[in-house]
């Protein structure tokens, strides 16, 4: 029987590994968005290891939102990224600097 | 209605509100009922007050009225200060009143032929009016703030009439000097009044007279360790104010430049009255000042200073304005040393007669001036004797009473300061004794040097002018007659009540201490006017002022080139009095361009560098700075922003869950 414990773990080392693709990666805006799902995947499997283990389905149900709404923000984010590539011909997140002071 | 039956508190504030009623109506109406009204109702106003002083005289001295004093109001509370405008009537400011209203009745004549064809007509009589106003003000008041009123009120006029003329450079240039020369003096005046306050706690002449004896051994102690007598300090500031208005060196610097003002006021305010506001203050304060012995030898070395080396001045000056100024200085510098010597009803005396003679001087200077179409120049002039008979005999016996020849006004006044300084055991009265001394010779060398250079030797008149100088009209001559008169017969008049008499004319108005009263041991030999002059014949003093006469005689009427001749031999000494022993220039470049240069180091340094530098600009540097490397954290890379926002999300759970 897998335990709580580790179901944490798991959805921990999700969350580093997204962090992580968020800040290690500079060339793909692509992987950023993959980072991204990583990070909500890894927040979803904290839900559902709760809802399992309280026995509360609520959690369960809030997956179904996240899952929805992370559905809507990778399509809202790859259309950005479509336009971004027709304006600058580029997607690289080292050249995405406007932001800087 | 009969103005003799007035009560003398009725009568008081008539006499001074006449002549501020005169300034108002010829300042705002003057150019409504035009030149002639004016001047009418001027002169009436100041002929009213003249017979009201006239009738105060009569009533302090011939009646023996105790003195008086009425308030008019309360001018202001101050905690436990209350200041009132009050007025002191008492012999004293009763002469000094007629004195006063009566010069300027004179000259208030002579203005009508002086400034007949001057644009500025009403103005300068609402000037004089306000003047005389101050003036009586100063005189009547009867606590140092309403005296400080009437003090600042005269000079803010004779800055007013000095720059009558804005026009000319020169008449703003000198009304500018006697101002400041007038605030460093009247600087000192006030720390001294703000040190009656604190010592004696009241303002009002009285309560602070009484109180003297009492203070007469509390001293002020220095940060330092220095002492000083309370009374003495008072005294001192008193007499730095006293210096500034009575023209004492180092502040006499003003009174020359003052002559670029119209010739009346110059007689009037720069001759007759305003400069003797100082020695009369001093009068008016000998009770404190007897008690400071150490203040009474300081006035009688700076009275004896600019009594002699102020006179030396006036030898080597053309312009007849200007000798008539240094005079002026040099006889105010007679009237401080017999402050100096506790002889202060001789100080009053010579107050009163120079007045005349001094006032006569320059009223009759000015017809001249006037007969030559405002030429100042005595090297321009020459043999007027005989187009302007009236105005040369005035002048001539200006002249006499000036330089002390018995019987004259003058001669009674000096002698007796001369004779004062000589019994004086004061510390200085040695030095003084020479200097009073010697400064009957100058007097007479720079007197009569002044009546030859005009009135005889050979005519340097401008040809254009040459057939056209006449006699002045009878506005003029008239004063100067009425002077002329007084000049003659005062002296021998006023000597026996204001000195030798017991009590004396001035009475508890001065108070001496009795062994300083060196009048009263000159009293043990006089024996009448007429013995006096007939006694001066064996003096020095009498044989000084020949020698001055024929001094001027012979190096300005009979053989000029001696004077070419020494001017040449003694060029370093005539360099320095040509450059009036440098006080200008050392006003100039010590004072005025150390201020200036001061103020440019504290623009460069204080302003530019500190408050603009530093504070303005450096502020919004400092901010500038900040913000440049604030902006580095600002990459504009969305991984930096992560990093960041995970660091600060961890930090937080740390502070947190911990």
């Amino acid at each position: 029987m897998i335990s709580l414990n580790e179901l944490l773990i798991l959805a921990a080392i999700l969350f580093g590994l997204g962090v992580a693709g968020i800040i290690i990666n500079r060339k793909n805006i692509i992987i950023l968005l993959m980072s991204l799902e990583l990070l909500l995947l890894a927040v979803n499997t904290n839900f559902i290891a709760f809802s399992y283990f309280l026995k509360n389905e609520i959690g369960q149900i809030f997956v179904f939102f996240v899952l929805t709404v992370a559905a809507a923000e990778a399509a809202i984010g790859l259309a950005i990224m479509m336009v971004m590539y027709r304006r600058q011909g580029s997607i690289e997140i080292e050249k995405l600097d406007t932001l800087k002071g | 209605m009969n103005m003799f039956s007035l009560d003398l508190t009725t009568s008081i504030y008539v006499m001074i509100l006449l002549p501020l009623l005169g300034a108002i109506v010829a300042g705002i109406l003057g150019k409504v009922i035009g030149r002639t009204a004016t001047h009418r109702l001027v002169i009436a106003f100041i002929a009213l007050s003249f017979l009201l002083s006239c009738k105060l005289v009569y009533e302090m001295i011939f009646q023996n009225h105790p003195r008086l004093v009425t308030t008019a109001y309360t001018w202001a509370h101050a905690g436990l200060v209350q200041i009132d405008v009050s007025f002191l009537l008492d012999k004293l400011s009763a002469v000094m009143c007629c004195v006063v209203t009566f010069v300027s009745l004179m000259v208030y004549i002579y203005t009508i032929g002086y400034m007949a064809d001057d644009p500025g007509y009403q103005r300068f009589f609402s000037y004089i009016s306000l003047f005389t106003f101050s003036m009586l003000v100063l005189v009547l008041a009867d606590n140092f703030l309403l005296l400080f009123f009437g003090w600042e009120g005269v000079g803010l006029v004779s800055y007013l009439l000095i720059g009558f003329w804005f026009k000319r450079e020169p008449a703003t240039f000198g009304s500018l000097k006697a101002f400041l020369a007038n605030r460093v003096g009247d600087f000192g005046f006030l720390l001294g009044i703000a040190l009656v306050l604190t010592d004696f706690g009241t303002l009002q002449y009285q309560e602070v007279f009484s109180q003297v004896p009492k203070l007469a051994h509390s001293i002020w102690i220095f940060p330092g360790g220095m002492t000083i007598s309370a009374i003495t300090l008072i005294c001192l500031l008193l007499f730095v104010g006293a210096m500034g208005k009575s023209a004492q060196v180092p502040l006499h610097v003003w009174l020359p430049e003052s002559m670029e003002g119209p010739t009346p006021i110059s007689a009037l305010i720069h001759a007759a009255t305003m400069v003797t506001a100082g020695i009369y203050m001093v009068t008016r304060m000998s009770p404190l000042f007897e008690y400071s012995p150490a203040a009474l030898s300081v006035i009688l070395v700076i009275g004896a200073t600019t009594c002699f080396f102020m006179g030396l001045l006036a030898v080597f000056q053309f312009d007849i304005k200007r000798v008539i100024a240094y005079s002026t200085l040099s006889q105010l510098g007679y009237m401080a040393v017999a402050l100096g010597v506790s002889a202060y009803d001789a100080a009053i005396f010579h107050l009163v007669t120079h007045a005349f003679f001094k006032a006569l001087l320059f009223l009759a200077a000015g017809s001249v001036i006037i007969a030559l179409h405002h030429e100042q120049d005595m090297r321009k002039m020459g043999g007027l004797a005989r187009y302007l008979p009236v105005t040369y005999l005035t002048f001539l016996i200006g002249s006499f009473a000036l330089a002390a020849i018995p019987p004259f006004a003058g001669f009674y006044s000096k002698d007796v300061i001369i004779e004062a300084t000589r019994l004086s055991t004061v510390p200085g009265a040695s030095y003084a004794y020479c200097c009073v001394q010697a400064g009957a010779f100058v007097t007479a060398l720079y007197t009569f040097r002044a009546l030859f250079l005009t009135f005889h030797t050979r005519s340097r008149v401008d040809a254009a002018l040459a057939g056209k100088v006449h006699e002045s009209p009878w506005v003029v001559l008239l004063p100067l007659l009425a002077l002329a008169v007084l000049s003659v017969v005062a002296g021998a008049i006023l000597i026996d009540p204001l000195l030798f008499s017991h009590p004396r004319l001035l009475g508890d108005s001065v108070f001496i201490i009795p062994a300083h009263d060196m009048v009263a041991q000159l009293g043990f030999h006089y024996h009448g006017t007429l013995d006096m002059a007939r006694e001066a014949l064996t003096g020095l003093t009498f044989w000084m002022v020949i020698a001055g006469i024929i001094t001027a005689w012979l190096f300005n009427a009979r053989f000029p080139q001696w004077a070419e001749m020494l001017k040449k031999k003694l060029s370093w000494a005539y360099a320095v009095m040509i450059n009036k022993y440098g006080f200008d220039a050392f006003n100039q470049v010590v004072l005025v361009e150390g201020t200036r240069e001061t103020g440019n180091l504290l623009y460069t340094i204080s302003d530019v560098k500190v408050i603009d530098g530093m504070c303005v600009n450096g502020s919004g540097e400092a901010v500038r700075s900040f913000a440049r490397f604030a902006r580095r954290m600002q990459t504009g890379y969305l991984y930096h922003y992560t990093l960041v926002m995970v660091l600060g999300l961890m930090a937080f759970l740390i502070w947190y869950v911990r």
